[in-house]
């Protein structure tokens, strides 16, 4: 460590900062050397954007999964009420109905599976993970009832929004035949990066979000501050449906489309780039920003796997675990032995 | 006074409450819908043996690798204070080894059966070590550890077989998965009594119950104590991989093939549901093996139910998930204790009227 003479600040990092540096740094080197390695299509600026456009809704998820992670809690059913919120909302829009009320449905259900799950967690103290475990079976078992076959959208006013992109000309590369490709960004990642902004200053700055880093640490010494934690947990909760409600919404503007297989396995997903961005389960550590790249890295190497021709089905998934693996290790270790050099 | 209502209060039996009451409401529901809904028949299989059947017997046989898992889990999660996550893509591996020993062997016979089970068995243990290493040695979330093989073990498997689902055709190996010859009772059932007895004596001869309670009410404490913290944690999750080669070698068995996509799909988060409605803390501490079988029970029973009911198999969840949450709601320790206060106040108005009555 001496070495790293840059980390000695009057301030040293807290174990927060210094997670999100390692993700943010490692994620970097990944990047860089995928575009040494591989060049071609890591070097478009439309990688990254199609990375982004892909997974705006994962960012999304993840982000709500990070408040109720720095809580100490966690929330399994969030990929499934982004599938139904997908399903319901498409089922909707064809019958004819408001595109307005349709991201009021989107909300709706979102808030309405936030706000139960919160109140049995947080009001009637039940395992967490039962309670989502069971929100998650209800949310999958409600999407195939509402329908078992896929349904594509075919409202106009809707599919107009689906295609409106942002075009950046500058950042676009020229293709074979001459033409100028411009970036192309969906609007589901203009959301994405709304929620990633407002969960930050939301953890930063507002009394909740501290509060709730002060619960995850310690939920006896936040009682004896005086916060009010059943509240705030509450809160985590909502704020986490709520967000998988918006993610929903992004995913149906992405995919056009609902099936009852969509965002299958989202929620370990979107633990798994949390943890990659630095967050514990133990709850008081994490930052939103963190997760942010973390799900960029997880995609990274998913990227990485396919370029370099590994075509067997199971490398991604290996690979995923291997890296999700070192990631984990790393972070024990690293946090180790600060602990140990703290109590010496 | 006070000792009646403690008698009549919520706890009368302790933890298993919550899945007897469960079992009963199941049960009384299903004969007021069916009164023939638990009647067992005698029937001949396709190989001419006389074999029980009826919707009990379905109920007991299709639990039996949820049981067995449940056991592991419940280890566990008393030692860790957290949950593995990982069995049912472990349970894929461990079939997955299965069926390569056993098609790498020109003929099947007894012997290659145990050995491949035996092979299994220690490939399962070694992946349970692995998550038992992460836990107990670098002190990661248990839940989160696990994630890491949950990811990637499916993959695994499929990896093993090269790509492909192989199929077993072998009476033996179709014994284990349905009836043994000339036993009337399903011999998953058999084995998962085999197991429990096997957990019985464990617990009977050994302290490991004793020690694994106070590794998971308070590690450090067990370890000023001697206990060696770090190994009873390794070991639950050693056992948990005994558990899981035998549940996936059973899932297999019923088959006859393995399909590393559907074998024991999402029996992860049933195993914890089931510990969990056996009344045990998933933060760890005293635990109960007859509570998370009793739970598995449940949870089968319960999906039978469904099924019978004409629900169809995917939307079986819904309908699971609103059962479940009324479970523990009502064994939330909120509405417990004002369960209780509303008894003792009962009784304090029956008292306060009786004196009042003695006094005029």
């Amino acid at each position: 460590m001496k070495h790293f003479s840059f980390l000695k600040r009057k301030e040293p990092l807290n174990d927060t900062q210094l997670l999100m540096a390692i993700t943010i740094g490692i994620f970097l080197i990944m990047y860089v050397s995928a575009i040494m390695l591989f060049g071609g299509g890591f070097n478009h600026a439309q990688q990254i954007f199609d990375m982004l456009n892909d997974n705006a809704s994962l960012i999304i998820v993840s982000c709500g999964l990070t408040i109720v992670m720095i809580g100490g809690g966690i929330d399994i059913s969030v990929g499934a009420v982004t599938s139904l919120t997908v399903m319901s909302c498409v089922l909707y829009l064809n019958r004819g109905g408001n595109i307005y009320v349709s991201i009021l449905l989107a909300l709706g259900i979102g808030l309405a599976f936030g706000l139960v799950q919160g109140f049995l967690i947080s009001y009637l103290e039940i395992q967490p993970f039962i309670v989502t475990l069971a929100g998650m079976f209800f949310a999958r078992g409600m999407t195939t009832i509402l329908s078992v076959n896929p349904q594509k959208a075919a409202h106009k006013t809707f599919n107009a929004l689906r295609a409106k992109k942002i075009e950046i000309s500058w950042l676009g590369y020229k293709a074979r035949n001459g033409n100028l490709v411009p970036a192309r960004i969906e609007l589901g990642v203009l959301v994405a990066l709304v929620c990633v902004i407002f969960v930050f200053l939301m953890l930063r700055y507002i009394r909740m979000g501290r509060n709730t880093y002060a619960m995850g640490g310690n939920q006896q010494s936040a009682l004896m501050l005086g916060i009010n934690v059943k509240r705030t947990r509450f809160m985590t909760y909502v704020l986490s449906g709520l967000l998988s409600g918006i993610a929903g919404y992004v995913f149906m503007l992405h995919t056009g489309a609902g099936n009852a297989t969509n965002a299958a396995g989202m929620e370990m997903n979107a633990i798994a780039s949390s943890i990659i961005g630095g967050t514990l389960l133990t709850g008081g550590v994490g930052n939103v920003i963190g997760t942010f790249f973390g799900t960029l890295s997880l995609t990274t190497i998913k990227k990485i796997v396919v370029t370099s021709g590994l075509n067997d089905p199971w490398w991604q998934s290996i690979t995923t675990g291997g890296m999700l693996c070192f990631f984990i290790l790393l972070q024990s270790v690293v946090l180790g032995k600060r602990s140990k050099k703290k109590n010496t | 006074m006070k000792k009646t209502t403690k008698k009549f209060s919520f706890n009368g039996f302790g933890q298993l409450t919550i899945p007897l009451i469960a079992i009963a409401l199941l049960v009384v529901f299903n004969l007021i819908r069916d009164p023939g809904f638990f009647s067992i028949g005698i029937s001949h299989n396709s190989n001419g043996n006389a074999v029980l059947s009826g919707n009990l017997i379905s109920i007991i046989n299709g639990a039996s690798e949820l049981a067995i898992l449940a056991m592991g889990m419940t280890l566990v999660t008393a030692a860790c204070g957290g949950q593995d996550i990982s069995v049912g893509a472990a349970a894929a591996i461990a079939g997955s080894v299965f069926v390569k020993v056993l098609k790498a062997s020109s003929s099947i016979s007894g012997v290659t059966v145990i050995l491949a089970f035996l092979c299994a068995c220690v490939v399962a243990m070694i992946f349970g070590s692995f998550n038992g290493t992460l836990v107990a040695v670098f002190r990661i979330q248990p839940m989160i550890a696990t994630l890491i093989l949950y990811t990637c073990g499916r993959s695994i498997a499929y990896w093993i077989n090269g790509g492909a689902t192989p199929t077993v055709t072998s009476s033996i190996v179709n014994a284990i998965g349905s009836f043994i010859p000339g036993i009337p009772v399903p011999t998953p059932v058999i084995i998962v009594v085999v197991m429990g007895i096997l957990f019985w004596l464990l617990f009977h001869f050994t302290s490991l119950r004793l020690f694994t309670q106070s590794v998971g009410i308070n590690g450090s404490a067990a370890r000023l104590n001697g206990i060696d913290a770090r190994f009873i944690k390794l070991l639950s999750f050693i056992i948990l991989g005994v558990c899981v080669a035998v549940s996936g070698c059973i899932g297999v068995s019923r088959l006859g093939l393995i399909n590393h996509e559907t074998l024991l799909l999402d029996v992860e988060m049933d195993t914890i549901l089931a510990v969990a409605i056996g009344g045990n803390n998933l933060g760890g501490g005293k635990f109960k093996l007859s509570g998370s079988v009793i739970g598995a029970y449940v949870i089968q029973m319960l999906t039978i139910t469904l099924y019978a009911m004409k629900v169809s198999s995917t939307d079986v969840k819904a309908y699971k998930a609103i059962v479940i949450i009324l479970l523990v709601v009502i064994g939330s320790p909120v509405i417990k204790e004002k369960f209780s206060r509303f008894l003792a106040r009962l009784s304090d108005k029956r008292r306060k009227v009786s004196v009042k009555g003695a006094e005029e």
